[in-house]
């Protein structure tokens, strides 16, 4: 059976990982090469590097991080953040990353879905949707969620499943942060009316939020970030009790 | 050894290249047919557009090359569904080493499959090391049906060939390159037979 994944995602700038990351035995926390590596012995299904350079040489520096992940880590991994057009997606793949994440490219130029998806296939476009909740209805947002639009999730959500996306990551800016559980009501809904992935984002706070987001939200695969990081909850212990709670997972 | 990766602008060589670089060896990425001709190992990588990929192959008469090689030969992804009979994917006609078509899903279930799924019914010293029921990293929207030449399953809706068997040629619908240890082993099996 395909197993529920489990994503640790890691800020890079300027090639180094940002926000504190707290590995017991680490000589060089902020080497995203040795924290991948980590992870991927830890049990780590996939992962994600959202790249937050602001500059063009420090998002130079990214590719090169790129390109030793791929030499030396052996699972998966989208890298995401500032890719706007073909040529960095070329860069990117070339550079050995298997996936790429767009959000704000695509909400300003949905084209851009479907010219990646033709070129380079389906499974390596993941679409990153930012939304939170206005006025009870489900909005999506750009610029890392401070910048509300007038488009709805669900429906922008299906937009980009016919454009030919290969999986959405979800993240509710209204659960970011809180380490209160992910947005299950959201995730379901989104999992059960598209036919690609869903990967759940945003408000991991315990294991048993994993459970809820596999059983209840559906999800197909949930993200976390500081969880991970900081020890709070280890991979291994995460994925025994998905396993205790009937959710195939890969241990 | 003299191992090559066929190059021919339709997939992910580079992290083919560097799984195999972890294993101590030094692969080449080429499209000459002189290279792929004298080589000891032969990889077939691919993602992408079924038909997309077969242009190319005609387009630079490998799809002739290719299926006549003696070598041990892995096809990787889309390359182990090009060496398929028929594919779905663009109504191609494949090179055809392999007696089976290949198929989409259906919507019974996510399309693509994507992540780690078990391989099972494991034949052949390609899987020595690993056990029954293995995770590996999969990711495609079209499937190899079981057939003779079946030497691993895996189940997604359907109950499919995860890799496949026929004389010198060898081809994994998973990614060994990306499949953690497990995936590493079947590489290293292929490249040390």
């Amino acid at each position: 059976m395909l197993a529920k994944r489990i994503i640790p995602c890691l800020d890079i700038k300027n090639g180094r990982t940002v926000k504190g990351v707290n590995f017991v035995n680490l000589i060089d926390a902020g080497d995203p090469v040795v924290l991948a590596k980590q992870y991927a012995e830890k049990g780590a299904d996939e992962l994600v590097f959202l790249d937050i350079s602001a500059t063009l040489e420090g998002r130079k520096t990214t590719l090169e991080m790129v390109l030793k992940v791929a030499e030396q880590v052996n699972i998966p991994f989208t890298v995401g953040g500032g890719i706007s057009s073909i040529e960095d997606v070329d860069l990117l793949l070339k550079s050995g990353a298997d996936k790429v994440s767009i959000n704000s490219s695509a909400i300003k130029r949905p084209e851009l879905i479907n010219e990646l998806s033709d070129k380079f296939g389906s499974q390596c476009v993941v679409v990153a949707i930012d939304a939170k909740q206005i006025d009870g209805q489900w909005k999506v947002h750009l610029a890392g969620g401070s910048i509300p639009t007038k488009l709805d999730l669900f429906e922008w959500a299906k937009e980009v499943e016919n454009r030919g996306a290969g999986e959405i990551l979800f993240t509710s800016m209204d659960h970011d942060g809180t380490k209160d559980g992910f947005a299950n009501g959201a995730l379901s809904k989104l999992s059960t009316t598209l036919n690609i992935p869903i990967i759940a984002s945003g408000g991991a706070g315990t294991i048993q939020h994993f459970v809820d987001t596999f059983q209840i939200g559906k999800s197909d695969a949930a993200l976390a970030a500081s969880v991970f990081h900081f020890g709070e909850i280890e991979i291994k212990d995460l994925k025994n009790a998905l396993k205790e709670n009937n959710i195939e997972v890969r241990i | 050894m003299n191992i090559v990766i066929i190059d021919y602008g339709a997939g992910n060589t580079k992290s083919v290249q560097f799984a195999c670089n972890r294993l101590g060896f030094d692969p080449i990425l080429t499209n000459s047919a002189e290279l792929i001709k004298a080589a000891d190992k032969v990889i077939f990588p691919g993602v992408g557009h079924a038909s997309n990929a077969m242009k190319i192959l005609q387009e630079s008469g490998l799809d002739v090359l290719i299926p006549t090689l003696k070598q041990p030969l892995l096809g990787i992804c889309l390359g182990m569904q090009l060496l398929c009979h028929t594919t779905e994917e663009g109504t191609t006609n494949g090179l055809g080493v392999f007696d089976v078509d290949v198929k989409r899903f259906s919507d019974a279930v996510k399309v693509p499959q994507m992540g780690w799924n078990t391989i099972s019914n494991l034949k052949t010293n390609l899987f020595t090391g690993l056990k029954n029921d293995a995770y590996m990293y999969l990711v495609h929207s079209y499937y190899a049906e079981l057939c003779e030449d079946t030497i691993a399953q895996t189940n997604y809706g359907v109950t499919y060939s995860s890799a496949l068997k026929k004389d010198n040629f060898y081809g994994v619908q998973f990614h060994p390159e990306k499949s953690s240890w497990e995936g590493e082993t079947v590489l290293s099996n292929f490249l040390n037979f």
